[in-house]
């Protein structure tokens, strides 16, 4: 393990869920590594893969989507759909021989600051074990 | 219920009997017009047409081993919006999978769709049929000659498409296959004697087919035989090629080494029949950058080839349709670079699909994984792990 490698995440948060639930870390002034960078979705149902690959090919370590517990979802099944994308996503990335732990989902609702900072604290250390992705230097993407 | 009947053929000409078969569909007022393969002027290649007139049936030819395009596209053209006509289509079991994949997803309908499904051993290449024709050949009656037998044997010195040759789903109606409302069967059979026709009851009385149990039967114990060895051989082939692809695909470097020829022009999403989206994303100025963007990222990763995300396209149409993956093949037919990505999304849709336990084109009823969830399903996924 690298102690210098920062791994860099892309987040896909739901608005009105996990969005809510990073903003509540935020104005509750709970620390959380500064590895994430946020993309504001109005659902996780509402996330077309491509933009994950996309996020994958360029280089980033990680992606953490986010979207409300099941049941919670506020056009009642996005998160269901993304769930079932997530799927299909994971076992694609892992038969083309890309690391499918770079992709995480996790349900965050918008009163789970604590969950959400250590949530993200967590994923940065499983990618410090994971190493940097092999494509960060690649351009033949 | 459905009535298993054969149809003699007369003088050995099994694409007469086919057709005159056929016209009475039109002549009995069955239907207004049919949707099957007929042969080109040029007679180099054969291609899905829509007849109304009875006198134009004399080239159609449902069993000639070449398909230039998937007539589920074709279905879809003439049934996705309202028409008003009765019509039948003969289609070959990856042709069929992918309509009914296609009405699933609301891009064609079977209101007063007649569909026909035929046996198939295989097609060539659009190029190497029209060598053939250009030979002299007729690659319809070497593959009936093969048909008793049920071995796709190709001309010498030809192959059968790579999909064909691991395509283990030959039979309309067989495992894992929709069931037609009529099936046009000539394996196991000669069919310079007789073709099995296998229709629901209320075309078959119309038809005026009757089963002729003793025959049928003594002809179905061969018929049935000789399917499961073609499907054992075929399912034993794919296992093979999907062995060794895994092998090649595994880590980044041989996957990246398998799409460096890609050249994006999209070919494969213009001939898959489950690709129907008006606007593809890959159509839109989406990944047309601003010209400063290719420069930072040559900046940070030393160089970038161009054209860029061609593997971004293909991860990202396999996470579009690979669910709904029928393995025809057109994929790779089309491709300028000669990819194997017939293979590849064949191998990864298979995967996919076991995930959501799917058979793509296997029944109207089973709903295509991308457009239904279920609450109950994959219920560790988006949970803390561990």
């Amino acid at each position: 393990m690298n102690d210098d490698f920062e791994p860099r995440i892309i987040g896909f948060f739901c608005n009105w869920c996990t969005y809510a639930g990073a903003d509540l870390a935020g104005t509750s002034r709970i620390q959380y590594p500064p590895n994430i960078r946020v993309i504001r979705l109005m659902c996780s149902g509402a996330l077309d893969p491509v933009y994950v690959i996309k996020a994958l090919l360029e280089g980033a370590d990680g992606v953490l989507i986010g979207g409300c517990h099941p049941g919670d979802c506020h056009y009642q099944s996005g998160n269901y759909k993304a769930r079932r994308r997530v799927a299909i996503l994971q076992s694609i990335l892992k038969q083309m021989g890309f690391e499918p732990e770079r992709v995480w989902l996790r349900w965050i609702s918008a009163s789970e600051g604590r969950y959400f900072a250590d949530t993200v604290a967590e994923m940065v250390a499983k990618l410090k074990e994971l190493g940097p992705n092999p494509l960060k230097g690649v351009g033949a993407v | 219920m459905s009535v298993t009947a054969y149809l003699e053929v007369a003088e050995g000409d099994t694409l007469g009997a086919l057709r005159s078969f056929l016209g009475r569909l039109l002549a009995e007022d069955i239907v207004d017009a049919l949707l099957v393969p007929q042969k080109l002027p040029t007679g180099d290649n054969v291609v899905p047409t829509l007849i109304k007139n009875p006198a134009k049936l004399a080239g159609v030819d449902p069993i000639a081993p070449v398909m230039p395009v998937i007539a589920a596209r074709a279905l879809s053209n003439v049934t996705a919006t309202e028409h008003g006509e009765r019509l039948a289509t003969v289609l070959r079991s990856c042709e069929l999978r992918a309509v009914i994949e296609l009405v699933k997803l609301q891009q064609a309908s079977l209101d007063n769709v007649i569909l026909i499904g035929v046996d198939c051993l295989g097609t060539y290449e659009v190029t190497d049929y029209a060598k053939l024709i250009e030979a002299g050949a007729n690659p319809t009656a070497e593959l009936l000659a093969g048909a008793a037998e049920g071995q796709p044997t190709a001309h010498e010195g030809y192959q059968f498409r790579a999909a064909c040759r691991m395509c283990e789903k030959p039979v309309p109606g067989g495992p894992d296959v929709y069931h037609p409302d009529i099936t046009i069967g000539f394996l196991g059979l000669d069919p310079s004697q007789q073709i099995l026709i296998e229709a629901d009851d209320n075309l078959a009385e119309k038809l005026g087919l009757e089963a002729d149990v003793g025959q049928v039967d003594n002809l179905s114990g061969g018929r049935k035989e000789v399917i499961e060895r073609l499907i054992a051989e075929r399912t034993a082939e794919r296992d093979r090629v999907f062995a060794a692809f895994q092998e090649q695909v595994a880590g980044m470097d041989g996957l990246l080494a398998k799409f460096s020829t890609c050249i994006r022009c999209y070919n494969c999403m213009g001939a898959c029949p489950i690709c129907y989206c008006k606007e593809c994303i890959f159509r839109t100025p989406t990944f047309d950058h601003a010209s400063p963007q290719y420069f930072r990222w040559a900046e940070r990763k030393g160089s970038i080839r161009l054209p860029t995300d061609t593997l971004l396209f293909h991860l990202t149409r396999l996470n579009h349709m690979a669910t709904s993956c029928v393995g025809c093949g057109m994929c790779e037919s089309a491709c300028p670079s000669e990819l194997p990505v017939a293979l590849i999304f064949r191998a990864v849709g298979q995967e996919t699909q076991a995930i959501f336990d799917y058979h793509p084109g296997r029944s109207l009823e089973e709903e295509v994984p991308v457009a239904t969830f279920r609450e109950d399903e994959l219920t560790e996924l988006g949970e803390r792990q561990g």
